[in-house]
């Protein structure tokens, strides 16, 4: 859907306590544009817990569960059972969780609702760390990236979240990005319509986790597109479609960036790169994302 | 009316299933596993429609209950042990939500080692998470007290989550008959949820959200005055159970034969059932000693005891132990008594591990703290090494 398309309803309002250039706050006032107002939300501990804004305020015009870090899967189980004993077959519950309660702390409640066949879409802004907490290396940190327990850099590679989540065989799950908004709104009203367990993964550039300024919030996301580090695509039944310039990068009709080109704008690579280049972790860097696109071309070109 | 026979865990599931709640959510352990395979068969055979969720750990039990409960459901879920330990956060998280979610606990061992035996260390170390614990000594008590505990968490008042507690396989496994009431009946004394308040899109609230010190100090007083009215209640609610049913298991406290007695025996749970019959013999012997069998750990009938201590002595045996300290039943009776009534206390820890607690040595622990021979606190059977 064109931007000028979008509803004009607001379910994200305004005076929220947000960084400036926050991508979870945007990626999330797309997504409930898409999902509507009969909409409850689960948010574990993580930065979505802050920027609902301090009792008794609240800047979210829908329902919101806030739950433990770990549980956030399993309290949408508990809704959408309640629901569906109401008769609310219609509402759509939404767990909306970071990559930390996702990929690490979470996982295990949310492999169980999955396979449960929980009708709910679960959403994972990925800002690459835990965030909320200060920037703490998460599961989903990429190879070499300062956080402040990784002080000379994070030692091993990320977390391959869209396997695992794969191997549940959903009816749908996707990969956005926070920068795509018109993209993710598709995906999220395509997964609207879909029963069953869905799952969306949404690229977050942070500004103050990934260190870069406030105003590069967009092109951080499109760089990561651009040089690889992330792609865009849905598995519908588990067939899965590359879409934007992630598609044509896999059929080989544009080049990927080198992956240098997304990490020296970014704060948390510089010593990769000042007072001297640190060849070998760039090398890693890049073999990393080439395997991963091998893997790609493999599996779904 | 029908008399069911059977045992603790197959007439708890009939009476969970009996309380029509729209959600159960539970994860299987030793000795609870046969009351959720018992809902799962009422799911089978369509007694029950409600949704039952095999989620795939403790923890993730208690929060789907928390779910179901803040979507305005009536939720029931049971666990025993490592399974209560796990839910440990969750609870403290569904009493601070105000949450009327009922909960069977089979008290069993923890490890290490392993052991499925009666011990209530489990329940016990779960005391300060805001919950209402009760404790059963009977298969009929099980199943009345399952029903009145939802009519009890569901009132305004209360909002409150309760944990009832017995034995793991004296109770939970052991065959005695229950009077079971009509489903009209058990309809017509517990009517359907009106929850206070839920997650309803049609008036948006977001639950939970971060607050100050000033608001989080007001809910922690709400909760301690909603256990407060619990006092009150419990007696209101098992009264007119016993209006309705003819059977009463006793208030926060169930009293027998305490009438002129100079002595108080408090108790809980299965040993607290076997203690009457060691009351009866000692009351044969010529003493005047009676039971104080303690129902409710939370509320605590500190008022009750008080009231009982002021002409009697005190004897406590407790199946628990707060290491580097005392039982826990009597570190608190004596709490209570402080400043109030000064009387002896004499504390007891017996059965630790599911050790067997018959009549007779009940009765010996009695005599040794009436004739002076026990010391403040006593671990029966380890006298020779204390």
């Amino acid at each position: 859907m064109a931007l000028k398309d979008l509803p004009r309803e607001e379910y994200v309002l305004q005076g929220n306590a947000a960084c400036p250039g926050c991508p979870a706050t945007m990626a999330l006032r797309t997504v409930l544009k898409a999902l509507g107002k009969k909409t409850i939300m689960v948010v574990p501990a993580c930065c979505t817990a802050v920027i609902q804004s301090l009792y008794p305020s609240c800047s979210f015009d829908v329902p919101v569960m806030n739950i433990a870090f770990e549980a956030c899967a399993a309290g949408a189980s508990g809704i959408r059972a309640a629901l569906d004993q109401q008769g609310k077959k219609d509402h759509t519950v939404l767990a909306w969780a970071g990559d930390g309660g996702t990929y690490d702390i979470g996982l295990q409640a949310l492999s169980g609702a999955l396979e449960r066949q929980t009708d709910f879409i679960y959403i994972c802004y990925n800002n690459q760390i835990y965030s909320n907490t200060g920037i703490q290396r998460s599961g989903a940190t990429p190879m070499g990236a300062w956080t402040t327990t990784t002080v000379t850099g994070k030692l091993e590679f990320r977390k391959e979240m869209s396997e695992i989540i794969r191997a549940h065989h959903l009816p749908y799950a996707a990969q956005a990005s926070a920068s795509q908004p018109q993209d993710l709104y598709d995906k999220v009203a395509k997964a609207k319509k879909i029963k069953g367990p869905r799952y969306i993964e949404i690229l977050a550039p942070c500004p103050p986790g990934w260190r870069f300024s406030m105003d590069k919030t967009v092109e951080m996301g499109d760089l990561a597109i651009d040089t690889g580090a992330w792609a865009l695509f849905e598995s519908i039944d588990d067939k899965v479609v590359f879409n934007g310039k992630s598609k044509r990068i896999l059929e080989g009709k544009i080049e990927r960036k080198p992956i240098e080109e997304w990490m020296k704008y970014q704060g948390r690579f510089r010593h990769l790169f000042i007072p001297k280049r640190d060849e070998e972790r760039i090398k890693a860097a890049q073999d990393h994302a080439d395997a991963m696109w091998k893997r790609y071309q493999n599996e779904f070109l | 009316m029908t008399v069911m026979i059977d045992t603790g865990n197959y007439i708890a599931a009939k009476a969970a299933v009996m309380a029509r709640p729209e959600v159960v959510a539970a994860y299987p352990i030793t000795p609870q596993t046969t009351l959720v395979e018992g809902i799962a068969n009422y799911v089978a055979k369509g007694e029950y429609k409600g949704s039952y969720i095999c989620v795939e750990s403790e923890h993730s039990a208690m929060t789907a209950c928390i779910g179901a409960s803040e979507a305005g459901s009536r939720t029931f879920t049971a666990t025993s042990s490592h399974g209560l330990l796990l839910m440990h956060e969750m609870l403290h998280w569904a009493a601070l939500a105000r949450l009327p979610i009922v909960m069977c606990n089979i008290n069993r061992v923890i490890g290490p080692g392993w052991n499925i035996w009666s011990d209530q260390n489990d329940s016990i170390s779960q005391r300060d998470t805001g919950w209402m614990q009760i404790y059963c000594s009977s298969n009929q008590e099980i199943f009345d007290t399952i029903i009145q505990s939802f009519r009890l968490v569901e009132d305004k008042k209360i909002v409150l989550p309760i944990m009832i507690n017995y034995d793991a396989f004296i109770l939970s496994h052991t065959s005695m008959p229950a009077d079971i009431p009509s489903q009209e009946e058990i309809d017509d004394f517990l009517p359907p949820l009106k929850p206070a308040w839920k997650l309803d899109c049609e008036n948006p609230i977001a639950h939970g959200t971060i607050i100050g010190t000033e608001y989080y100090e007001k809910l922690r007083f709400a909760m301690h005055d909603a256990q407060e009215h619990a006092k009150e209640l419990i007696p209101k609610i098992a009264k007119d159970w016993e209006k309705r049913f003819n059977r009463h298991h006793g208030d926060l406290l169930e009293l027998y034969r305490c009438e002129d007695a100079e002595y108080i025996l408090v108790s809980m749970a299965a040993i607290g059932a076997e203690s009457k019959v060691a009351i009866n013999h000692l009351r044969d012997e010529g003493i005047n000693i009676g039971l104080a069998r303690l129902r409710t750990l939370r509320p605590f009938p500190s008022e009750a005891i008080r009231k009982l201590a002021k002409n009697a002595e005190i004897i406590v045996i407790d199946r628990n132990i707060s290491i580097g300290s005392e039982g826990v039943m009597f570190n608190e009776i004596k709490a209570a008594l402080y400043q109030y009534v000064d009387t002896k206390v004499t504390g007891f820890i017996a059965g630790l591990g599911g050790k067997d607690v018959p009549y007779w040595d009940i009765e010996k622990m009695c005599k040794k703290a009436i004739e002076g021979k026990a010391k403040h606190q006593v671990w029966f059977g380890f006298e020779e090494v204390q």
